[in-house]
């Protein structure tokens, strides 16, 4: 933490910043001065309707969404060990996305709000049967085969999904527009709804930072040092498959957040996951509202969807880190 | 050379076994149809002693589709052996390393954008697929490239290729966009003597190349150090093998489209079966042959009057496969 706490301010400053450009921008212009008056006293303007009705919702969305991400992403890394785990990878997205086009295509649900009660249903299946596999065997769950048993179960999903938008035009009509992944256009109850499980799910994975650290040091070592293995690992995906399944089922899949997030942490503070966690989920808003902030600002007054510019502005920082050192070891 | 690339009998024993497997779908998937033929009749076709209309079926309707369908998945099956070897990584496939995703943002662009026949999608494709591939290569590059450093940069190109294809299929017509999904499937629907020619020419090509790169590739596996402690150049070697693997992945999207899960699973099926550890390039080849003709007769039986795009089924069937494969493993360490 001492090395590491220059650069939290950085990160706390700039989440601050990216709090306040994301209430203040947007379609249309409002004075900054006039926006932070509205936040504090709304006078019934239309002014005041945009930022309490859209721009404040979508804020707070772009935030529990961020978090969710980056701390899963973490999550699922050190508990595979496995740099390049993310919610993607373990097929956690594409369970969200075969249960939305099923959904929406064999029991023509329309309704955005329930079928977001299919994505994450469809999240929660897709982990727990990507976990069984990983773990099946006597070997148990090794990093390889949770990350094999993962992209074969995404992959199945993915070439279902494709199966059905082929032969029914609507639901491939809806699919494309959920599968850029946007903050805007939801409804105004989504955030309750999915807070109090992006919430549970943030306070059980930072708990874990301890017994993480523990598997870190790799089976035998953890399992010396009194970390309960299948505890941890159980816990962990609950975690897991609570956060990305609320966050893909809220905003639709979110590539590079979740893979990008946890190396940028552990860049920072070294390979204690008690604190790359709470800082991955500081960190991941920053890259999602910053990248919906962009968004709505290249385009006017159209938008780029969120996952769209975080996809295109996080690879390269990405890329960089790859390229300039090693990848901290987890 | 022939002590490095001895053989063990039972990859010999797989390799039969996946031929004469491969050949048996052949001529199954050829008999039958709207118009059914008789294996034993197939057969005869072949050897030229069939009945005129007989032929015309097999030869023209009906062959060029099963060969296409088990060139492309030789290339595939070859281009994700090479590819998982030197990253070192079982997903170091060229459908997660880039490769994939830029020959679909490569064609939704034709299809989308520039509106082009099947011939320039086809070129979309591979200029795509091609140049997503170098760039990640020449990005991972740094004095040298690691496998790790291979598959990371992969990734995140791909992540900017897939939000480029899907700003573009949620900004074109929904006709546009179905027909984008159709080809991002993968399909073998209609395919003539026209495949087969570029795909058997850029076999018979790449094919020696990759046996003579065989050597390398198998001590590259064993590391760096210990391969440049062999005498291999490893640079150049893996430079090498990575242009044999992307050119042929190249030649297969252009014929068929993205078609996922062969090139990742076939090295893994092979390796299964030959319990041999280093990448047995050959039965992988005959296992991605088997894995896309058994799909694609599959695909145009399985759902009655909907004729699906082959991608479905090989991602269907070879994803729940791999999973059913990875539950069952029973040897410790393994996988």
């Amino acid at each position: 933490m001492r090395r590491g706490a220059p650069w939290l301010l950085v990160v706390l400053a700039a989440l601050a910043l990216v709090l306040l450009l994301s209430v203040g921008v947007g379609a249309r212009p409002i004075p900054l001065g006039r926006v932070w008056s509205l936040v504090w006293r709304p006078d019934g303007s239309s002014d005041a309707a945009i930022v309490h009705d859209l721009r404040i919702p979508r804020t707070l969305l772009g935030l529990m969404v961020g978090a969710a991400l980056g701390v899963a992403g973490a999550l699922m890394q050190a508990l595979t060990r496995n740099p390049l785990a993310d919610p993607g990878l373990l097929g956690v997205n594409a369970g969200a996305a075969a249960a939305v086009v099923t959904a929406t295509t064999l029991l023509g649900t329309v309704d955005p709000l329930a079928y977001i009660w299919f994505a994450f249903l469809g999240a929660a299946v897709a982990s727990v049967v990507v976990y069984g596999i990983g773990t099946a065997g006597r070997s148990g769950a090794t990093p390889v085969r949770l990350a094999l048993a993962g992209t074969a179960v995404s992959i199945a999903l993915i070439a279902y999904v494709e199966g059905l938008t082929i032969v029914d035009r609507e639901a491939l009509d809806q699919y494309r527009f959920w599968a850029v992944g946007a903050l805007g256009g939801h409804p105004g109850s989504l955030n309750a709804q999915i807070a109090p499980f992006i919430l549970a799910g943030l306070v059980l994975a930072v708990a874990l930072g301890r017994p993480l650290n523990a598997i870190g040091l790799g089976e035998d070592s953890g399992r010396a040092l009194g970390a309960r293995l299948v505890r941890t690992r159980v816990l962990g995906a609950v975690a897991i498959t609570v956060l990305c399944g609320a966050a893909t089922a809220a905003v639709g899949p979110i590539a590079f957040v979740g893979l990008a997030v946890p190396h940028v942490a552990r860049a920072i503070t070294g390979p204690d996951e008690r604190l790359v966690l709470p800082l991955s989920a500081a960190i991941a808003p920053v890259m999602l509202l910053g990248a919906d902030v962009v968004g709505r600002v290249v385009n006017r007054p159209g938008e780029l969807e969120v996952g769209i510019v975080s996809a295109l502005a996080g690879a390269p920082v990405f890329i960089a880190i790859v390229r300039r050192r090693r990848i901290a070891q987890l | 050379m022939t002590a490095a690339l001895r053989i063990p009998p039972r990859s010999v024993g797989v390799g039969l076994a996946l031929s004469a497997t491969l050949l048996a779908l052949l001529v199954v998937s050829v008999g039958t149809g709207e118009f059914e033929i008789p294996p034993g009749d197939v057969v005869a076709a072949l050897a030229g002693q069939g009945d005129r209309s007989t032929e015309f079926v097999v030869e023209t309707l009906r062959l060029p589709r099963a060969l296409t369908g088990a060139l492309v998945g030789a290339a595939l099956g070859i281009g994700g052996a090479i590819f998982q070897s030197v990253t070192r990584n079982p997903l170091g496939s060229p459908d997660i390393v880039g490769f994939m995703q830029g020959a679909a943002a490569g064609a939704v662009l034709e299809i989308v954008v520039l509106g082009g026949g099947a011939f320039a999608i086809a070129a979309g494709s591979v200029v795509g697929g091609v140049g997503a591939a170098a760039l990640v290569y020449v990005l991972a590059y740094r004095g040298g490239v690691t496998g790790y450093r291979l598959v990371l940069v992969g990734i995140g190109i791909s992540a900017m290729l897939i939000a480029v294809t899907d700003y573009l299929l949620t900004r074109s017509t929904l006709d546009q966009a179905l027909a984008a999904q159709v080809w991002l499937t993968g399909s073998l629907n209609g395919r003539g003597w026209e495949h087969v020619r570029p795909v058997a020419a850029g076999l018979a090509v790449l094919l020696p190349v990759a046996a003579l790169l065989a050597r390398p590739l198998r001590t590259l596996e064993l590391g760096d150090d210990a391969a440049r402690a062999l005498g291999v150049p490893v640079e150049r070697a893996r430079l090498a093998l990575i242009a044999v693997a992307v050119a042929l992945t190249a030649i297969a999207t252009a014929s068929a489209g993205p078609i996922v899960f062969v090139a990742l699973a076939a090295p893994q099926i092979a390796r299964r079966l030959t319990r041999v550890a280093g990448p047995g390039v050959g039965c992988a080849a005959l296992t991605g042959a088997v894995l896309l003709v058994g799909a694609d007769f599959l695909s145009q039986r399985l759902f009655g009057d909907v004729q699906l795009p082959v991608g479905v089924v090989t991602g269907v069937a070879g994803g729940a496969y791999l999973a059913w494969l990875l539950a069952h493993e029973w040897r410790r360490g393994a996988g």
